[in-house]
């Protein structure tokens, strides 16, 4: 990925991730974190991550923000009225973001770079990631099945009508 | 020529902090929901960009967790905020304060 390329996406994606913050309606911000979802997966391309770049686009773009779309459907939401805290609140988290920003950018310049290193063969395909899933990471990869396992039963006991 | 990992960094940076803004400012809860999905894609950049750098494959590794947790976390929320708006009619945050002190 050339540096033009480089600022180019991150101002769109910078863009429609502020999109996604200020926009007033629920289902214009969900299209937009869909834009920036997209936009990030470009990014995992262009760092070697052809797996992780397909799963951000089907997992997050594909399930996650369709789910987040059927919720807004569901309670039938429409353009707030009172969509944003009050002007100071607004104003001092502003700020406060901003200071964030700057304060992680220069932490960030004062920690030394890791020393690049030279790609292994097949970095970021599938079967490297899956050689490393299921032997270094067995147990965390096990243990995630069962995360969603809970995830699942307690989503339907809580969406679950009173009976 | 690619872009130093520094950029990656400070992108991810933006993002991050894009997404705690959304979370102090917005009263929507599905929106402050959005935003935390922001922080936590901005996270995986720069997992994904140190992996690159390191040339090890952990990095990514871990975002497949993240994802997971993303995805179990989305599915609870949003189920808490179903049940949350059928029993109050909102899903504006500052009414939704019986708990507060």
């Amino acid at each position: 990925m050339s540096p033009l390329l480089f600022l180019l996406l991150a101002a769109l994606t910078v863009a429609s991730a502020l999109t996604v913050v200020v926009h007033t309606n629920p289902v214009h911000s969900a299209c937009a974190l869909v834009l920036t979802l997209c936009l990030l997966a470009v990014f995992f391309l262009g760092l070697d991550a052809q797996l992780v770049a397909l799963l951000q686009v089907i997992v997050y773009a594909g399930a996650i923000v369709v789910l987040f779309l059927f919720v807004i459907m569901l309670l039938n939401l429409r353009v707030e009225a009172r969509a944003m805290a009050g002007t100071l609140l607004v104003g001092t988290a502003a700020a406060g973001g901003v200071a964030l920003a700057v304060l992680i950018v220069t932490a960030l310049r004062r920690a030394a770079p890791p020393a690049t290193a030279n790609l292994p063969a097949g970095f970021g395909e599938t079967a490297a990631l899956g050689r490393q899933l299921f032997t270094v990471y067995l147990l965390p990869f096990e243990l995630t099945s069962l995360l969603l396992l809970v995830a699942i039963v307690g989503a339907v006991a809580l969406a679950k009508k009173p009976t | 020529m690619t872009p130093p990992l520094a950029w990656y960094l400070g992108l991810s940076a933006v993002l991050f902090a894009i997404g705690v803004l959304g979370v102090l400012i917005r009263r929507n809860v599905i929106v402050i929901f959005m935003a935390i999905e922001l922080m936590l894609n901005a996270v995986n950049l720069s997992f994904v960009a140190l992996a690159r750098s390191t040339g090890s494959m952990d990095g990514q590794v871990i975002v497949f967790f993240v994802m997971t947790v993303a995805a179990a976390e989305a599915a609870v929320g949003l189920a808490i905020i179903l049940s949350m708006f059928r029993n109050r009619e909102t899903t504006n945050v500052d009414e939704l304060a019986t708990l507060r002190w």
